[in-house]
């Protein structure tokens, strides 16, 4: 009894709370990160007043946004216009409830140590054992990759409720685009991934990474196409520079969120920020091998095996979020007639090749 | 009950760009028509910034009116302030030394550098890629502190005076300025890499917003839309005035007029401003800048159009004198108050991303087009 309680409930809950914190954390200093490396790409400095070299200038910020007066506008559908920023923000955090960030031993030896003050050692060894209770993720299970799929395709109806429950022009433009969009890039998405799918044979994350550490190959370098589709995909669905078309701020002026202010606007924004981290966690852990270390068989680089492996996953997300960001600070936006062009013409028929050719070698040779 | 109409019900959307918009360049209106993405029609509105500078010119005498031409395109003061002067010296008949005019060209090529940096600037922006923009600012700094150093102001800076210039050049001034045309191809370079052959803006710019040369001279363009168009026509080399006949430069000419024509004249044309800034400070000559003014300047009965080149086009000031120290009319046809009227002919079946794209290419500056 005391077991299934402590796997089934109080661990995890830990689990979430802490990964809940970190996240939130994580995107409040994503976005200082994001203004200091885009500065430095400007020759300007970014945030440099509060706190050294502006640390504390998320912390300001926040503030400033739960201080702002909330308006909602008359002519707007209120409901939909209050719940439309949660909408967009909670999947993203969702989706992490299946990232794996470590091995499924991670917590054994923590979990054997703290348990063991209160437990006897069978109820410990037990709870150790189970990898629910000592893996580094909340949960795994064996349809995560489709979980993650269809979890973070509802943050984007958080965009189009937003934009249409504004009752504004601009937002009606910026929610069309975005559904358009979302269709779109979805497709290409979906199938990218099954590449990664047919080599790993799982569709749990925390095999796709264990069957990586298997063959001793991340699959980036089966499935270079793949991932290059998977990530240019993920960029236009966390709406981000080049495809940042839904708000455009030179266009439609902000798009979906240019009726919103203060709280509900600073949830949008983590949205986006959160949708980055997510996209590139789930990249990671697909093509590059998760918490896996680079280079397990080169005896002269054993030493990379003393970084622990959820510092290796966090090292790897972080370049992605500097590859997301350095795109931002480099390229200028697409057209929307393009964007739909490339996504029908270019990324799906090149995902659908990628599918068919992968499962053919497959078919031949394995 | 009856259902409230909104806008969903309409197939027609109109939309109001401006005149608070971050893209139309101050305070442009254009009363769009879509549908859906698809621009049917444009209005544009102006007038939001007009001062009623030719009015107020009747009522001062020729010199007091100079610093409400810094006024009219702000973003261009020096060649403002420079084609007025053109024309009531030449109503007068007032020789400029020759170490003015050079001077004269030399600042107004630098202004049209800065010009051109800020409307690359800002056109970038618009199209998305926003470190153009910053990269753009820091060159266009160092023209402002040259401008500072020598007006005394960055903006509206009063440049010239009737028969010459204020002061001479200050100490360092010429070093600095050599600093800057030697380092300024390497900034240059730096742009084309980030945007000349990236695919997403040839995308954006090639094909969007094509006018033959023909349509353009048509609607009267002038400047690098109108070279963009294929027209080799420059007043700087079809009528040169204040000395432009001995400087070299060659006219920067599209091939296709689109956008991606008009982006690369202007940046050429930043490079031939360059030129002629060499060659004005290799041969600058020695010699008062002060040419014989009068302090209160009657010019006699006549009138004059003065046409200059302005970073946007032909800048025209048509200057009636009644005999009196003030002008009886002071018209001033503003390059881009032309240009603009084909912003509803280039958008039309174009996209919305293509309105902001085309604003910026026409590169509009409304203090000149409302006055």
């Amino acid at each position: 009894m005391t077991e299934t309680l402590l796997v089934y409930a109080i661990i995890p809950f830990i689990k979430i709370a802490v990964i809940v914190l970190i996240l939130s954390g994580a995107i409040a200093y994503l976005t200082l990160f994001e203004r200091k490396l885009v500065a430095h790409i400007q020759v300007r400095l970014g945030p440099m007043r509060v706190g050294w070299h502006g640390l504390l200038q998320p912390i300001a910020d926040g503030l400033k946004f739960i201080l702002k007066e909330d308006i909602i506008p008359s002519k707007a559908d209120a409901l939909v216009f209050t719940i439309a920023p949660a909408i967009s923000l909670i999947p993203a955090f969702v989706v992490f409830s299946v990232v794996p960030f470590g091995p499924p031993e991670m917590f054994e030896g923590l979990l054997r140590w703290s348990l063991g003050w209160f437990f006897d050692s069978a109820t410990v060894e037990s709870v150790a054992q189970n990898t629910l209770a000592s893996g580094g993720f909340i949960t795994d299970i064996n349809i995560a990759v489709l979980f993650v799929l269809s979890v973070s395709s509802v943050g984007i109806l958080g965009i189009i409720l937003g934009g249409w429950a504004s009752n504004s022009k601009y937002p009606l433009l910026g929610a069309l685009r975005s559904s358009a969009q979302m269709v779109s890039y979805e497709v290409a998405l979906g199938f990218s991934i099954i590449g990664v799918l047919l080599v790993a044979g799982s569709l749990s994350l925390v095999e796709i990474v264990q069957n990586q550490e298997k063959a001793h190959l991340w699959y980036v370098f089966v499935q270079p196409v793949a991932f290059a589709l998977f990530f240019i995909c993920g960029m236009a669905e966390t709406n981000r520079l080049p495809f940042d078309l839904p708000e455009a701020e030179t266009e439609l002026v902000g798009g979906f969120h240019t009726e919103y202010s203060g709280f509900r606007f600073s949830l949008y924004f983590l949205a986006e920020y959160a949708n980055m981290i997510t996209i590139s966690a789930v990249a990671v852990t697909l093509f590059w091998g998760g918490w896996l270390r680079p280079f397990p068989n080169v005896s002269w680089l054993a030493f990379l095996g003393l970084i622990p492996p959820v510092l290796w996953f966090l090292i790897k997300v972080f370049l992605f979020l500097y590859i997301f960001i350095w795109v931002r600070g480099t390229l200028p936006r697409f057209r929307f007639d393009q964007l739909m062009r490339y996504g029908w013409k270019v990324f799906l028929p090149v995902a659908l090749g990628n599918v068919i050719v992968s499962a053919g070698v497959l078919l031949a040779f394995l | 009950m009856e259902e409230e109409a909104t806008i969903l019900d309409s197939k027609v959307l109109e939309v109001n760009m401006g005149p608070q918009h971050p893209s139309t360049h101050g305070v442009l209106r254009v009363k769009l028509k879509l549908d859906g993405e698809r621009v049917l029609d444009a209005e544009c509105i102006i007038g939001y910034l007009h001062r009623g500078v030719e009015k107020i010119s009747e009522n001062r005498s020729y010199i007091k009116c100079v610093p409400y031409y810094d006024r009219t395109d702000y973003i261009a003061a020096v060649s403002n302030v420079y084609g007025y002067l053109l024309g009531v010296e030449k109503l007068m008949g007032i020789e400029v030394p020759k170490r003015a005019q050079y001077i004269r060209i030399m600042m107004t090529e630098f202004n049209r550098i800065s010009s051109h940096l800020l409307w690359l600037a800002t056109h970038a922006l618009d199209i998305g890629a926003m470190t153009i923009f910053l990269y753009c600012f820091r060159e266009r700094e160092e023209i402002l502190k040259l401008f500072e150093a020598l007006f005394g102001a960055r903006l509206t800076t009063h440049a010239f005076r009737l028969g010459g210039l204020w002061k001479d050049l200050p100490p360092g001034f010429e070093q600095a300025a050599r600093k800057f045309i030697d380092d300024f191809p390497y900034r240059v370079d730096e742009y084309e890499q980030i945007l000349t052959k990236n695919r997403i803006w040839l995308d954006r710019t090639k094909g969007v917003g094509v006018i033959s040369g023909e349509e353009a001279i048509e609607w009267g363009m002038s400047g690098p839309p109108l070279r963009g168009s294929t027209v080799a026509y420059d007043v700087r080399k079809a009528r040169p005035y204040g000395g432009y006949e001995e400087f070299d430069f060659d006219i920067a000419v599209g091939e296709n007029g689109d956008t991606y024509d008009r982006y690369l004249v202007r940046l050429q044309e930043m490079h031939q401003s360059r030129r002629i800034i060499q060659q004005v400070l290799d041969r600058l000559p020695e010699g008062s800048v002060h040419g014989k003014a009068p302090r209160i300047p009657k010019p006699p009965v006549g009138e004059y159009y003065s046409g200059i080149e302005s970073p946007r086009g032909e800048l025209g000031y048509y200057i009636v004198s009644d005999g009196s120290p003030q002008p009886f009319r002071v018209r001033i046809r503003p390059p881009t108050f032309v240009n603009l009227q084909t912003l509803r002919r280039l958008v039309k079946g174009h996209l919305v991303a293509d309105v902001v794209a085309l604003i910026g290419t026409l590169d509009i500056v409304l203090g000149e087009i409302d006055r």
